[in-house]
Order: structure tokens, then C-alpha cells, then sequence
């Protein structure tokens, strides 16, 4: 709750603040609050490493020879908790004293304990076999903790390694505002080279610069770590000499207005189309099947952010319409489909495929609309289901062929110029990049739209909508079509891809995936939806595509899991939020520092207890 | 819900209303076509209505229909357990824990690893009720753990924001406990070990499984334990005032947040309790287990009236027994073929159903004040 306030708000209580006084002693800890912490760490940490995430991940190496992305997976604990424990909640007038060495003993302490987790685990390992309950009980991973040596080498070296990296967690508090920056920037950019590490291969080969890629990665994937270096070292660099560049350059865009506004972001989409036509000119195989299936998920975020985002209707049962524009194209234009097999053009039944949808996005709306919030995701995640276990049943293998699915679908012809077929990856994601325009297109325009902005009243308040005089339930239908619509695109192509559909391709998770990509990105904001599906998509992958970070396959689920609570914790509005939704989520606290304010101007006393958690829910 | 389907009643009915009340006389056609063609069906097999779509329909013996009926009281018991940490956290707090069956799940993982050590020490066989007295404790302390777990880390920082906040990060709870059963514990299926004969085989003088019989009475008697905990204790009053309207529990000296988390510990128990009947009725156990029996609990709480408890074990029992029996008696007569794949989508037909012919439930809801408006 005592998360970053938007900056309108804080801002103005930015004014305020005191000066930091002087910097504690380094023993004068809140050891409670330490411990505690530093406990959390330790069992985050025994459960990264009881889930084998280090053994299995160990074969990615980031930087050659020092750091596998295993390894970075139980570093990154410590320093979490070595960072976390030296915050400072800031309230209205207390005073915040500045960082010193008090923050990096903290740090080292926290990380400690939370490396003591592994201590621990390793001389568990060591003496018990737990191996029934517990898979990963593995001699691998006592390997693995003591680097080859023996128990007692594991037990002292990761207390060490904890404090170590506890106390530079710490230590990023001593940074003033600029050096973090440009630190962090050096981190993301050799983070950002390593996981991009086979797009990059692949460019470059298509673009003629394997010298780069020899030069930067070594020769069994990572980075050589002297080209880390001179990487950390260029970003770095960069960073400092391009400091406010970006922001300025922001700044001056927003400020633009009119007919300037126009042409400037006429050009930026411009540009960026450029960028995606031309690029999968040089790319190869992998770098287009990635492009094409982070943009299957755009289409079906987008579709999804028209419903959770704008009207605010939470469907956890969005994959049916994926599902049923799948199998309705492939019933339409499959000549192996087993009842009806007409065998149309693709566009021709691209066009059924969409009345099909949209019908059913009725059907399925028109009894939900009228139940409360949370009933509503039930039942519409309980339709996703039903209509998976009717594609899958014996009663309609007749029509949809039952667990064996549709095979053989044709790709997708477009006025018999150019076939689509999942072989060529870069047509897929030419006709992907197509919809996902259009797609944009229509929820921008419809996000301005009188539609849109009913969607969005009645998002925040339904019965001041309903006396505002918007038919509330016409509107949420249509949301409820146009999303079924925009999914339905998805689901034609993807069918047209794969070249064949099964029940099992649409599972409920694919719906809870959509989600926590929606989510990621922010709610209700057209970029960033985009964003969130090109990131997490991207690296981790989507429910059954791999993602650049293929070893990832078998814990992405878990994360994506672990970031949906996380994100709902600290940063509910998203990664880019949108302006509207993030006022709306944040309102009590505005109110509450409004509130404040007044009571600190007026009588000038503190008590530093009004958290939101201090009073029960109103 | 009732209030305002009340205000509207004077209103211009629009095309979605038509459309409803179509729903709600297909549904009651359906159902009551089928029952009907099945009754024909066992009075005059030959009868041309019971053949009119479905010329192979044979109708049930008596044995058959009876077994149908055991078996869907025992699976309704195990979802009414379930659902009694629904209700209870949605009478409480007014949001779906969507996360509510992995606990479940948990526990029933928790005891298949118990009982499987047991087997290994040789006390499963030779102690069978203490055993299972053992691994119900367990299972029992570990669902709770988890539960309150869940509400510190996941929930209480969220009280108070927009009610869509908490669902969203309950299935993200939901996904992260499964997903961590995998890695944890490996994606597939894990046994329990072989149970005593008299709760395998049937009981020869009622014609009843022994494991059915057992859950039927450990449910019942945990769901006295817990009327009279909820009706007659202190914690229960204040449970039940929490439940009616916070702030004026508060200022009556009611400590909230320790009572929210005793419903959290409660349902959680229950659950854990729930997990080891699974366990006895189908002997095997999945990080998926949690799912479906979760969705069919939450189901159970909205027929039986959500908040209440009572309601949460009719509604239970209802559904226990309507996807039990519901795809023979009225799908089978009307000519739909493979019905038992179909269990759960009546399950789901249930609950839809259920809300769109009286979304308060059989015994109406309980709910806190502010989500009465």
C-alpha cells in the first residue's frame, strides 16, 4: 500500500519533505524486521532451489564463465531482501535519514539469513533423502549448491555469498539518483543481450554481422565476459550522457499540439511499421515464428483489454472465442473437417468466422451481463470450459472430430496471391502483423469513441453510468462481441498456422495467460498491452509456443502466477498504465494523502499511523 | 441482485430480457423433458416418447441408480466441505478466494506424502483409523497454514481496493500453487496407498463402499463441529459480526483482522479434511485435483445461498448428486451420446443454471452490508 503514488500526487508532496538528516550507525537495526525478512528470503530461496530451477537452468549461461542464468536465479533473492530491508516507508512530515553504511550492514545481515536458507538446504541434502515427496531431492543439486566441494564448503559459502550480495543490494541505496540510473541500465544491458541472445544470433546472420555476434557472445551461448564488460561500460556511458534525453523527448511530444501532434505520431507509427516490415526481411526461421506467436497474443490481448480493460468485465473464459474461431475456420475451410466441409477461401470464411464468434459472444453474454462482478468470471470461465469439453466429446465428434481434433487445414489464401501455412513463418507473421493494425486501429479508435467512453463509465461506476442514461447492458454486450470478434481473428489464424486444432490447444490457462499479459502490461492502454505480450510472450513464452528463454518452458507457468499476484501487490495498473485506470485504482490513497495534507497544514500534528491497512475495509 | 431485479420490473423489458427468460424456459423444458422421457423410460421400456431420440436409451436398474445416487452424496459432501471456506470467506470479505481449491489440492497431496510414509513405517495396515486420524490432522494443519499464509501475504494488503483486485490475484495464487506442486513435486499423478478391504469392497448387508460410508460420516460430523464452533463460541459470534458489517465489528472491540484470519484457518482446515476424503474416494491425486472440485464447491456455496453454511452443504450435496446423475437422467433419454464426459459440463450447467433461475441460492445469501446495495 505504501507503493510509488502516481506523480501527480507526489509531486506535491515532494514539496514538503524535509530535509534527510544525518545517516544511522551501522548496528542500529530493526532486527526484527531483518529477520523476518531475511526468513522470507530463505524459504524463496529453498523453494527456487528445491524446484530445480538452478539445475535445469544452469546450462544458460549469461556471462562466460562467471554467471549461468541458474545461478542468477538464487543470487537474486539475497539481493531483493538485501535492497528491500533498507527502505524507508516515507510519510508526510517524518524525517528519512540518508543512506550510509547503516543500509549495507542491513543489506549484508538480511542476505545472510537468506543465503543461510541454502546453508541449510545443502547440509539437509547432505544427510536426508527426501527424494519420495520432493523430485528435485537431487545429489545434482548438493552438487550444484557446493560447487563441487564438499557440504561444509556449500554451508560457509553461501552464507558469504549472501551477505556479499545482500550488502550490494544495500549498497544501491548509497546511489544517488543518476548513478543508479546508469547502473541499472548497465545491468539491463547485459541482462537484455543475454536473453536476447538467439534473436540476436539470428539477425545478425541474416544481416551479415556474425563478426558482432563472435566478438560479443561466447562460442556455446553467453556473453564473453569481456565483451560484458565493454558492454556494462558503452550502456553506462550512454546512460550518463543520455540522461533526460528520453524524458525530455517525451516531454516535448506530449507537449506538441493539433496538427504537430499529428504529424509527430504519424511518423513514430510510421517508423515502427517500417521497422516491422522490413525486419522480418533479415530475420530467420526462429525470429519469425517468435514475432508471429507474440503477435497471435497481441491480437488476443487487445481483444481481452476491450472487455477487462475498457468495460471492465473480468472473462476469465476468453479462450472459448479463441476456441471457436479456430475450429469454425477449420471446419470452413478444412476438406478432412467430418460433418460440414465446404472448403472456403480463407478470407471468405475469415468473414462467417466472425458472424460465428460474435454470435456466440452474445450467447455467451447476454446471461452474464447482469451478475455481479466476481459471479461473472465464474461462469464465464465455467463457459470456457464447457465449450472445450463439447469440442472434445464423443457427443459432437461428428462435427468436430473429438479428441482427435481437425488436422490438415489449409493455410490461409489471400485472394489467391499468397499462401499462409505454418512452414513459412514470416508470411504468418506478415498476415499476424495485418490484424494486429487493425486490431489496434479499431480499439483505438474505439477507446475515443462515445462507446468507448460508456465502456469506461460504466467501468468505474456502473449505476452512475445506468443514470447518466447509457443502456449498461448493450454496452457491455458489445464489449463482450467485440472482443469475441477480436479473438476470433486470433483464432482463424492460428488454426491457419498450426494446420490443425485440437481441444486441448484451449485450455483455461491460455485464458489466465492472456490475463496476466493484459495485466502486465496495463489495463485499458493500447501500448501497453503491446508490451506486456511482446515481453512476456517473447522471453517466456506463451501456454504451448517457447519464448526466448526456452529453458524457462517448464516454470513459466509458475511465474507468470507469482507476477499476477506481485503486480495486483505493488503495481496494479500495469507496466504502462493507463492515465484513467491508474486514478482509479489509486483514488483512496489520493484521497487519503489529500486528507493528510489538509490535517498536517491545519493543526500541524503527526501520527504517521493512517496506512490504509490501519483501518478495516469501508 | 433480488432488489434490483425488483426496480427493473417497471422498466421496458429490452431484447436481453427475452433472451433470459427464453434461457430460463429452455433449461426447465430441458429438464424437465428429460426427467420425464426417463421416468416413461423405467415404467415401459418400449414406450415410443422414451425412444423418440435415443433408440438405444436402456434406462438405469435399481442398483445402478442407487450407486449413482451413493456416489454423488459422497462426492457432494467432500465439494460441501469445500464450499464452506467459499462461503465463509465470501460472507466475510465479499470476494471469491479463487485459490480456495488448490488448498484443497494441498491437501490432498499432503496426504497421499503422509500416507505414503506411513505404508512405508507398516502402520497404514496395521492401524488403519489411527493412521487416517494422522494424516487428517496433518493435512488438516498444513490446508490451515497455507490458507493463512495466502490471506497475509496475497489479501490483506488488498482489503479495501476495487472488489475485481483481490479475484485476479486469487487466480494468480491459484496458478502459483499448482504450478508449484509441479516443480515441486513432478507433474504426475501420485497413488495413495491400497486401502483395508472394508473400504474398498462393498459393505454386504447395505450394498454400500466402505470409503462412501466413512466420508459421508466424517463430513457430517465436521460440519457439527463446525455449527456449533461458528453458533455457539466466541470466535463464532465474532466471526458472524464480522460477516455482518466490519467497521461496527471493530468498534464493538472485535480485533477484524485476527477474526479474518481464523475464517481463513477454518476453510482451510476444511479443506485439508476434504483433500483426505478425495483421497480415499479415488485414491490418486494430481496438481490439477484442486480445479474442477474447486469450481464445483463455489458452485455448491451460490446454490446453497453464498454465506451461508447450512446452504453451503445443500448446495454441496445438490451438485454432488446432479453431476452424478444429471447426465443420465435427463442427457442419456435425449439422445446425447458418451454423457459421462459430460459430468462436469453439468456441473458448470449447474451453477449457470442456478444463476440465472435464483442467483441468491436455495437458502439466500449472507452477505456483508456494503455488497447488499
Amino acid at each position: 500500500m505504501t507503493a510509488t503514488l502516481p506523480p501527480q500526487t507526489g509531486a506535491a508532496g515532494a514539496s514538503a519533505e524535509p530535509p534527510p538528516a544525518a545517516s544511522r550507525p551501522a548496528l542500529a537495526q530493526d532486527w526484527r524486521r531483518l529477520v523476518r525478512m531475511g526468513a522470507v528470503g530463505a524459504v524463496a530461496q529453498v523453494f527456487i532451489a528445491l524446484s530445480n530451477m538452478p539445475v535445469r537452468l544452469d546450462e544458460r549461461v549469461i556471462v562466460k564463465p562467471v554467471l549461468s542464468l541458474g545461478y542468477l536465479t538464487l543470487l537474486i533473492v539475497p539481493f531483493a531482501a538485501g535492497h528491500r530491508v533498507g527502505h524507508q516507508v516515507k510519510r508526510e512530515g517524518m524525517a528519512v535519514h540518508a543512506a550510509g553504511a547503516h543500509e549495507m550492514a542491513g543489506g549484508a545481515a538480511c542476505g545472510a539469513v537468506a543465503g543461510g536458507g541454502l546453508s541449510l538446504l545443502a547440509v539437509l541434502l547432505a544427510n536426508f533423502d527426501l527424494r519420495e515427496p520432493l523430485v528435485n531431492w537431487s545429489p545434482m543439486l548438493a552438487e550444484l549448491l557446493a560447487f563441487g566441494n564438499a557440504t561444509w564448503f556449500a554451508v560457509v559459502i553461501w552464507l558469504v555469498i549472501g551477505a556479499a550480495v545482500g550488502a550490494l543490494g544495500g549498497a544501491l541505496r548509497l546511489l544517488g539518483p543518476r548513478t543508479r540510473r546508469a547502473v541499472v541500465t548497465m545491468a539491463l544491458a547485459v541482462g537484455g543481450a543475454a536473453v536476447l541472445e538467439p534473436l540476436v544470433v539470428d539477425l545478425a546472420e541474416g544481416m551479415r554481422l556474425e563478426a558482432l555476434t563472435d566478438w560479443l557472445y561466447a562460442r556455446r551461448g553467453g556473453i564473453n565476459w569481456t565483451s560484458a564488460l565493454g558492454l556494462a561500460a558503452a550502456s553506462g556511458i550512454l546512460a550518463v550522457l543520455g540522461r533526460g534525453r528520453i524524458q525530455q523527448a517525451r516531454t516535448h511530444i506530449a507537449a506538441l499540439e493539433g496538427a504537430q501532434r499529428t504529424r509527430t505520431n504519424g511518423l513514430l507509427i510510421l517508423a515502427t511499421a517500417a521497422v516491422l516490415i522490413v525486419l522480418p526481411l533479415f530475420a530467420g526461421k526462429l525470429t519469425n515464428e517468435l514475432l508471429a506467436n507474440v503477435g497471435l497474443f497481441v491480437l488476443l490481448a487487445l481483444g481481452l483489454n476491450v472487455v477487462v480493460g475498457l468495460a471492465g468485465i473480468l472473462d476469465l473464459g476468453y479462450v472459448a472465442f479463441f476456441a471457436v474461431g479456430s475450429y469454425s475456420a477449420a471446419v470452413l475451410t478444412a476438406a478432412t473437417s467430418p460433418r460440414i466441409n465446404p472448403e472456403l477461401p480463407w478470407l471468405a470464411a475469415l468473414i462467417v468466422v466472425v458472424i460465428i464468434t460474435g454470435l456466440v459472444g452474445l450467447f455467451i453474454g447476454a446471461p452474464v451481463i447482469r451478475m455481479r462482478g466476481d459471479y461473472l468470471a465464474i461462469v464465464t470461465l465455467g463457459f470456457g470450459e464447457i465449450i472445450r469439453l463439447l469440442f472434445l466429446s464423443d457427443w459432437l465428434s461428428g462435427w468436430f472430430g473429438g479428441s482427435q481434433g481437425i488436422t490438415k487445414i489449409p493455410g490461409a489464401g489471400i485472394f489467391g496471391l499468397t499462401s499462409v501455412a505454418g512452414t513459412d513463418p514470416r508470411r504468418v507473421f506478415y498476415l499476424v502483423l495485418a490484424f494486429c493494425a487493425l486490431a489496434i486501429y479499431v480499439s483505438w479508435r474505439l477507446e475515443r469513441s462515445r462507446l468507448g467512453r460508456a465502456w469506461m463509465a460504466v467501468r468505474e461506476d456502473e449505476t452512475v453510468a445506468e443514470a447518466m442514461g447509457i443502456n449498461t447492458v448493450n454496452v457491455k454486450l458489445l464489449a463482450f462481441v467485440v472482443g469475441a470478434v477480436l479473438g476470433s481473428f486470433s483464432g482463424a489464424i492460428f488454426s491457419a498456422k498450426v494446420g490443425s486444432v485440437f481441444p486441448n490447444s484451449f485450455l483455461i490457462l491460455v485464458s489466465i495467460v492472456i490475463l496476466v499479459v493484459v495485466i502486465f502490461g496495463g489495463m485499458g492502454n493500447i501500448v501497453g498491452v503491446i508490451a506486456g505480450s511482446a515481453v512476456l510472450i517473447g522471453v517466456l513464452g506463451g501456454p504451448k509456443q517457447p519464448g526466448l528463454l526456452a529453458e524457462f518452458s517448464e516454470f513459466k507457468l509458475l511465474i507468470y502466477g507469482a507476477l499476477l499476484i506481485w503486480m495486483m501487490l505493488a503495481r496494479p495498473e500495469g507496466l504502462i498504465p493507463s492515465v484513467r485506470r491508474s486514478r482509479e485504482l489509486h483514488q483512496q490513497e489520493m484521497a487519503q494523502d489529500a486528507w493528510l495534507k489538509g490535517q498536517v497544514e491545519d493543526d500541524n500534528h503527526d501520527d504517521g499511523s493512517s496506512g490504509p491497512q490501519a483501518a478495516p475495509a469501508t | 441482485m433480488i432488489g434490483r431485479g425488483r426496480a427493473r420490473s417497471g422498466a421496458p423489458r429490452t431484447g436481453v430480457d427475452w433472451f433470459l427468460t427464453f434461457m430460463r424456459v429452455a433449461i426447465l423444458t430441458l429438464v424437465a423433458v428429460g426427467i420425464l422421457a426417463f421416468i416413461w423410460q423405467e415404467i415401459d421400456t418400449d414406450n415410443p416418447f422414451a425412444r423418440w431420440a435415443n433408440p438405444d436409451a436402456t434406462g438405469l436398474t435399481g442398483a445402478q441408480f442407487r450407486g449413482l445416487i451413493i456416489s454423488g452424496v459422497a462426492q457432494g459432501c467432500m465439494y460441501g466441505l469445500i464450499a464452506l471456506g467459499y462461503s465463509m470467506v465470501y460472507g466475510v470479505l465479499g470476494f471469491i478466494n479463487f485459490a480456495h481449491g488448490e488448498v484443497f489440492m494441498v491437501g490432498a497431496m499432503t496426504g497421499m506424502i503422509t500416507s505414503n510414509k506411513l505404508a512405508d513405517a507398516g502402520l497404514w495396515e496395521s492401524n488403519f483409523i489411527g493412521s487416517l486420524i494422522f494424516i487428517v490432522i496433518v493435512s488438516m494443519i498444513v490446508c490451515t497454514l497455507v490458507a493463512v499464509i495466502m490471506e497475509r501475504v496475497a489479501y490483506r494488503p488488498l482489503r479495501g481496493s476495487p472488489r475485481l483486485i483481490p479475484l485476479i490475484t486469487s487466480i494468480g495464487v491459484s496458478f502459483f500453487i499448482q504450478n508449484a506442486s509441479i516443480v515441486l513435486l513432478g507433474p504426475a499423478a501420485k497413488a495413495y496407498p491400497d486401502v483395508p478391504d472394508w473400504v474398498k469392497d462393498k459393505h454386504t448387508f447395505i450394498q454400500i463402499e466402505g470409503s462412501r460410508i466413512l466420508v459421508v460420516v466424517v463430513a457430517a460430523v465436521s460440519m457439527g463441529v463446525l455449527w456449533y464452533l461458528v453458533e455457539h463460541t466466541k470466535g463464532g459470534k465474532a466471526m458472524r459480526a464480522v460477516a455482518e458489517d466490519a467497521e461496527i465489528a471493530a468498534l464493538m472491540g472485535i480485533n477484524v483482522n485476527r477474526t479474518i484470519v481464523k475464517v481463513f484457518a477454518v476453510g482451510g482446515a476444511m479443506a485439508g479434511l476434504a483433500g483426505i476424503l478425495w483421497g480415499i474416494l479415488f485414491r490418486s491425486v494430481i496438481h490439477t485435483t484442486g480445479f474442477l472440485p474447486g469450481i464445483k464447491a463455489f458452485s455448491a456455496a451460490v446454490v446453497g445461498g453464498i454465506g451461508h453454511l447450512g446452504g453451503a452443504m445443500a448446495g454441496g450435496l445438490s451438485i454432488g448428486v446432479a453431476e452424478s446423475v444429471g447426465p443420465l437422467l435427463i442427457l442419456e433419454p435425449l439422445g446425447v451420446s458418451g454423457v459421462s464426459q459430460l459430468r462436469d459440463a453439468v456441473a458448470f450447467a449447474v451453477l449457470i443454471g442456478v444463476l440465472l433461475l435464483r442467483p441468491a441460492g436455495i437458502f439466500g445469501e449472507r452477505l456483508p452490508a456494503e455488497d447488499r446495495t
